[in-house]
């Protein structure tokens, strides 16, 4: 599984694809299958290649790359978002922006400080952050990729026209960054959106399936909601324990070169054990980012899109009722009852084919959603588990035999606090 | 409590003898002056190869007594009563004094941080026996402090603490006892003690700083978490002050500390007071002695002090970093520890809103998990602030402390320097008269000369000695000072390892069990 606790940036080896994980049906289906084989991280832009392995018609070749950026991801999921055809599914959330902001920041700040630093401090700091930096790097990379497989893996989806352009036309698909006027109005568009989205949810629903889903997904939305903040926040307060491990190990370490007493050695030790511990919290809290406040995270923002999908749903309800209305209205009156009658139908059609696949679709997110919890809370307890037992005993290997180990109890299973607990009998008697 | 005494007159010409010597040790626990009863002190001069250290309840360094090392003398006037501080004539009542502890060479191996005086002694004790008991850290005392308890109401109160002490060592009436005292208490023997030894080149262990602000919210009454922990704070912290005090063996010796353990009624120490009259003397002294400093321009003929002091100061440096950091760590721990309370909080809600059972019992499951992780962060940031950063902070003041000692000496020489510049103006004064030869009448003028240049030649002897006495004092006190860091550090930092492995082993038992309810999930 992991390997062992190198430097920083690998811990997300294997575990970082597992935000694909995170989505368990996307088995790899010979006739789409869609990741980002690279990424490139220019000044203020990521460039992902996406890499396209088909045996569907509708496409050219078989395989082939092209070079994408975040803004065309969007406007991909906006396209989605915009068809009517696709009102009955959950469209698979849009991938955040990558923000690289605060790392920037702080290696900028880590450069601006070098002098007031020693010299393995800064190496020290240097790394940690460049490992931040190749962190969210990954992270970023893997939540498009998600999008484009859940795409993929959507029956419906996949043979979206868009989405073949966007998977093939290696040219620039010319899409450009929404300009101001147009990010106001998506910004009225939501204001209306969601005022509408209060009086549709006034409208009470006859069937009790959907009654149901609503209100826990209301529910669970906002809890989500607040259990990926407060995740965040614990991950983030358990990494700047981490870091001021790191501190107190490189103070350690001065203080041992510097003594003049038979402690220096103690002390040398000790800053490597705090160095290690430090690589091991580190590890943990990145881990637990990974598993859990992703997690968190990304079902908030499908959370969202399903309650779109019961808005969008509600919405065609609420239409066929009045059209219902206008039609008796129009009866009643004998005028315009063709137009009407029509208009009823399509509103009828619209809301069946919605509550059809909306039923499905949201049956699916259940599964999925359990699935993804399940995977993800097992992983999380087999890390933290790892961590403390093998990750604590990995680095004390090296360590032991540097403190002469004068009692050499043979122990079978040294994968243990066993050895820690040797370790501390050593330097006890290390006097 | 300091004795005043009048220095003994020096040149007595006495030679020293043992049995003078003897007698001044004797002297040494009942803090009696030994010019009542011997003539002349013996002079440091002349016992080259003896350690002696001085340690007077005096600003008289030349009190010759003998340290610990001697150990059996010093168990001999244990016997001594303690209570009565005044002076008491020598405890004749010892076996002859022809406790010869054999020649002072074979007695010199510094034993430094002999502490044992564990048992009422035999005089004749083999050599090697005082040795093993030196040389085994028998410390046989034990301080505790607990129980604080809030006397009185108002800004009048104040918190009492219960110092328990348990010992086999004779010097004490009883082997258990316990007395009740505040604060301010603590604050009078430490100004005692560092009356007396501070500038004879004793380190002498800092105690707990005073807060306004941590006192005025327990006088006020606030029962809150900030409030016990401040008692809490100050609780340990003047538990480990006694216990340093303790260990220091001159300073066990020392009546006023055996006084402040003991006797349950103790004179207010009123002089802690910051606003007394005491206090504010002292703040002046402290400036003024901070310019004094820089004035001081002194000759160290000796490098061992000055890479003493350079080395100290390093070690001042290093500690206050490390310092920052541990506090630092204890900050963001008790962070941690408030957002997985909270985000167990979260997911016990988010398991209720799950519809889902097996998931929903999971995730309850997941927030008892956190909740429990929550608790031993709480516990692992107490144990890192308890046993790190309270013992760094500890240290620094303690260096603080040995930095004044230094100082010391260099006063010491500043006043040798002084007396020899003095002197040397009253030679040339007396010269310049015998030049003059004038009538006879200036002949009482010469004869004024000729005493002050005798007092000051005296003068300068004294200072000399002085010099060389807290030079001796303090080499070994840093001697000592420095295996007691070795120690303490190794013994903390080996806590607080342990304290780690605690909070992974217990981290280990609650995601073990946890793993079975998430794979559960279906």
């Amino acid at each position: 599984m992991m390997e062992g606790l190198d430097d920083g940036p690998d811990f997300l080896s294997e575990e970082d694809r597992g935000l694909k994980a995170i989505n368990v049906d996307l088995q790899s289906d010979a006739a789409l299958q869609v990741d980002i084989s690279d990424a490139l991280s220019e000044r203020d832009k990521v460039k992902f290649t996406v890499h396209t392995k088909s045996s569907l018609p509708n496409f050219k070749q078989n395989e082939f790359s092209v070079v994408r950026q975040h803004e065309e991801f969007i406007w991909l999921h906006d396209s989605f978002v915009e068809n009517e055809d696709y009102a009955g599914y959950i469209i698979p959330p849009a991938p955040p922006r990558p923000d690289f902001d605060a790392s920037r920041e702080k290696l900028q700040k880590l450069g601006e400080g070098e002098g007031s630093m020693t010299k393995e401090e800064f190496t020290k700091m240097k790394q940690e952050l460049e490992a931040e930096y190749l962190a969210i790097f990954k992270k970023t990379v893997a939540m498009h990729e998600v999008f484009l497989c859940r795409v993929a893996a959507h029956p419906i989806l996949r043979r979206d026209l868009n989405f073949h352009v966007f998977l093939e036309y290696n040219q620039d698909l010319s899409v450009r960054g929404k300009n101001k006027k147009e990010k106001l109005e998506d910004f009225f568009k939501n204001m209306v959106k969601s005022a509408d989205g209060v009086i549709v949810s006034g409208v009470k629903d006859v069937d009790d399936f959907f009654e149901h889903e609503r209100t826990f997904l209301l529910e669970y939305h906002n809890r989500v909601k607040d259990a990926s903040a407060k995740s965040d926040r614990m991950t983030r307060s358990h990494k700047s324990a981490a870091d001021d491990y790191n501190r107190i190990g490189s103070s350690l370490y001065a203080l041992g070169t510097q003594d003049s007493t038979d402690i220096c050695k103690f002390f040398l030790k000790v800053s490597e054990l705090f160095d290690k511990t430090r690589k091991i919290e580190a590890r943990v809290s990145a881990d637990e980012d990974l598993k859990l406040s992703d997690l968190l995270k990304y079902y908030l923002r499908e959370s969202q899109a399903a309650k779109d999908l019961l808005y969008r749903r509600s919405r065609s309800l609420v239409d066929y009722e009045n059209a219902n209305k206008a039609l008796d209205k129009a009866r009643a009156k004998n005028k315009d009852v063709l137009q009407a009658e029509t208009s009823q139908q399509l509103c009828c059609q619209k809301f069946e084919k919605i509550s059809e696949s909306a039923k499905q679709e949201l049956i699916d997110f259940k599964t999925r959603r359990v699935a993804a919890f399940r995977k993800n809370l097992v992983e999380l307890a087999e890390l933290e588990l790892k961590h403390a037992k093998r990750g604590w005993a990995q680095w004390l290997m090296p360590l032991i035999p540097a403190l002469e180990v004068r009692s050499s109890r043979p122990q079978a299973n040294m994968g243990n606090l066993q050895l820690l607990q040797n370790c501390l009998a050593v330097l006890n008697g290390d006097t | 409590m300091a004795a005043e005494r009048e220095p003994p007159p020096l040149g007595d010409g006495k030679p020293t003898d043992f049995e003078d010597l003897e007698d001044g040790e004797d002297l040494f626990t009942s803090t009696v002056s030994t010019l009542e009863s011997s003539p002349s002190s013996p002079e440091p001069a002349s016992l080259p190869a003896e350690d002696i250290s001085a340690n007077s309840n005096g600003p008289k360094p030349t009190e010759v007594v003998l340290d610990d090392d001697r150990e059996d003398l010093f168990a001999a006037t244990e016997e001594v009563s303690l209570d009565s501080p005044e002076r008491e004539p020598i405890l004749s009542s010892e076996p002859s004094p022809a406790v010869t502890p054999v020649t002072p060479t074979t007695l010199i191996a510094p034993r430094i941080e002999s502490k044992s005086m564990s048992a009422p002694v035999i005089f004749d004790r083999s050599r090697e026996e005082i040795e093993e008991e030196a040389n085994g850290d028998i410390f046989d005392i034990e301080i505790g402090v607990s129980d604080p308890e809030k006397v009185g109401d108002g800004m009048n109160a104040y918190m009492a603490y219960r110092v328990t002490t348990k010992t086999s060592l004779s010097m004490f009436s009883k082997s258990e006892f316990s007395v009740k005292r505040r604060f301010s208490d603590f604050l009078g023997l430490h100004s005692k003690l560092a009356s007396k030894y501070l500038h004879v080149g004793y380190i002498v262990p800092p105690a707990p700083e005073k807060s306004i602000v941590g006192m005025t919210k327990v006088k006020v009454g606030k029962e809150d978490s900030s409030s016990t922990e401040f008692v809490e704070k100050r609780r340990a912290a003047l538990e480990r002050y006694l216990q340093r005090t303790v260990k220091h063996p001159t300073l066990l010796q020392d009546p006023d500390l055996r006084q402040f353990l003991e006797s349950s009624e103790l004179p207010r120490a009123v002089n802690t007071q910051a606003l007394s009259g005491a206090g504010i003397l002292r703040m002046v002294n402290k400036a003024a002695d901070a310019v004094n400093k820089m004035t001081i321009k002194m000759n160290e003929s000796d490098a061992w002090f000055e890479e003493k002091q350079q080395q100290f100061e390093n070690l001042d440096q290093q500690l206050r970093k490390l310092h920052v950091s541990v506090e630092a760590l204890v900050c963001h721990r008790k962070e941690l520890s408030a957002n997985t309370a909270a985000f167990a909080k979260s997911a016990a809600m988010l398991g209720n809103s799950e519809d889902h059972t097996a998931l929903s019992r999971a995730l309850s499951q997941l927030a008892e998990v956190e909740e429990k992780i929550d608790q031993l962060h709480q516990e692992q940031a107490f144990a890192d602030f308890y046993m790190f950063s309270e013992l760094l902070s500890d240290y620094i003041r303690l260096i603080a402390a040995v930095k004044g000692v230094f100082d010391h000496r260099m006063k010491c020489w500043q006043k040798w320097e002084d007396a020899q510049i003095t002197l040397l103006k009253k030679r040339e004064a007396e010269a310049k008269m015998m030049v003059a030869n004038k009538p006879d009448k200036i002949q009482q003028a010469k004869n004024e000369i000729r005493e002050e240049i005798e007092e000051w030649e005296a003068k300068v002897q004294q200072g000399e000695r002085d010099f060389e006495q807290i030079s001796k004092t303090i080499r070994k006190e840093v001697g000592r000072f420095e295996k007691e860091r070795v120690k303490d550090f190794k013994t903390v930092i080996i806590k607080y390892l342990e304290s780690l492995v605690q909070t992974q082993q217990q981290l280990i038992k609650y995601w073990e069990a946890f793993l079975p309810e998430a794979k559960a999930i279906a």
